[in-house]
């Protein structure tokens, strides 16, 4: 599992790469609030076109980090779901916190 | 009418989640299956692998039993533990119930099986833990089938 960020414009791109479960949810966690943490940001766009596996542990985590930078006023996007990680979304009313953006 | 099966015991941590999901699906290519029904039986594996690995064993993890029947193009997975099992069935299975709201959970994980298979069934272990079955119904054996592979 890997996390990477790239920044532009005020707004903190993180692409998410790997199979996010149970197993890599702490690890995915801990890595954005870290990158969010230590910059300015207006927005953070979370990009999961390199996600190779999803299971609902990941809503977990996209809810938690909505919570977690609406404290600072920093929204949360999400961008290129595979169709499967936007069923789960979808399931669970995800994009109405943390909508989809392209 | 062709019957195969397998079964795969691990220790419930989270590294054997990946683990479980990738070896059900090897084990369904054999009905040729497509992309999305490979990925709707890994994502329902790890569902319900996670549950054991989270809610079943509180204290020393113990053992997670997976079994994959095939019938024809009819997969029936069963996932065991014995753990501390589920009290009430009908509310864990609804959406966003959590027994641990503090781990940001999303309580999801019984809605994303029965939504991605075909059926979801939940039952007692004995007098300890849980069995969670689900079917699949693959296309893909039909259209095998068809070409006479």
């Amino acid at each position: 599992m890997q996390v990477k960020n790239r920044i532009y414009d005020g707004t903190m791109y993180i692409i998410l790469s790997g199979e996010l479960d149970e197993h890599t949810a702490n690890f995915v966690r801990d890595e954005i609030d870290r990158l969010v943490g230590a910059k300015k940001v207006k927005q953070v766009i979370i990009d999961l076109s390199e996600l190779e596996f999803m299971d609902s542990t990941g809503v977990g985590v996209m809810i938690g980090r909505y919570k977690k930078f609406k404290e600072k006023g920093v929204p949360v996007f999400i961008s290129n779901p595979s169709t499967h990680a936007e069923r789960i979304f979808k399931i669970t009313g995800l994009y109405d916190i943390t909508p989809k953006i392209n | 009418m062709n019957i195969n099966y397998m079964e795969i015991k691990f220790k419930a941590l989270s590294v054997n989640e990946s683990f479980a999901r990738t070896c059900v699906a090897s084990f369904c290519l054999q009905v040729n299956p497509t992309i999305e029904e490979l990925n709707d039986v890994k994502t329902a594996v790890s569902e319900a692998v996670t549950n054991c690995v989270v809610h079943a064993y509180p204290y020393e993890k113990g053992e997670v039993i997976v079994n994959c029947a095939l019938v024809d193009n009819c997969l029936t997975i069963t996932i065991k533990d014995e753990g501390i099992g589920i009290e009430n069935f009908e509310q864990a299975r609804m959406p966003f119930f959590t027994s641990k709201p503090e781990g940001e959970r999303s309580g999801v994980g019984f809605a994303v099986m029965e939504s991605f298979m075909d059926r979801l069934e939940l039952s007692k272990n004995g007098d300890k833990g849980l069995v969670v079955t689900m079917k699949k119904f693959f296309k893909g054996a039909e259209r095998l089938k068809i070409i006479g592979g």
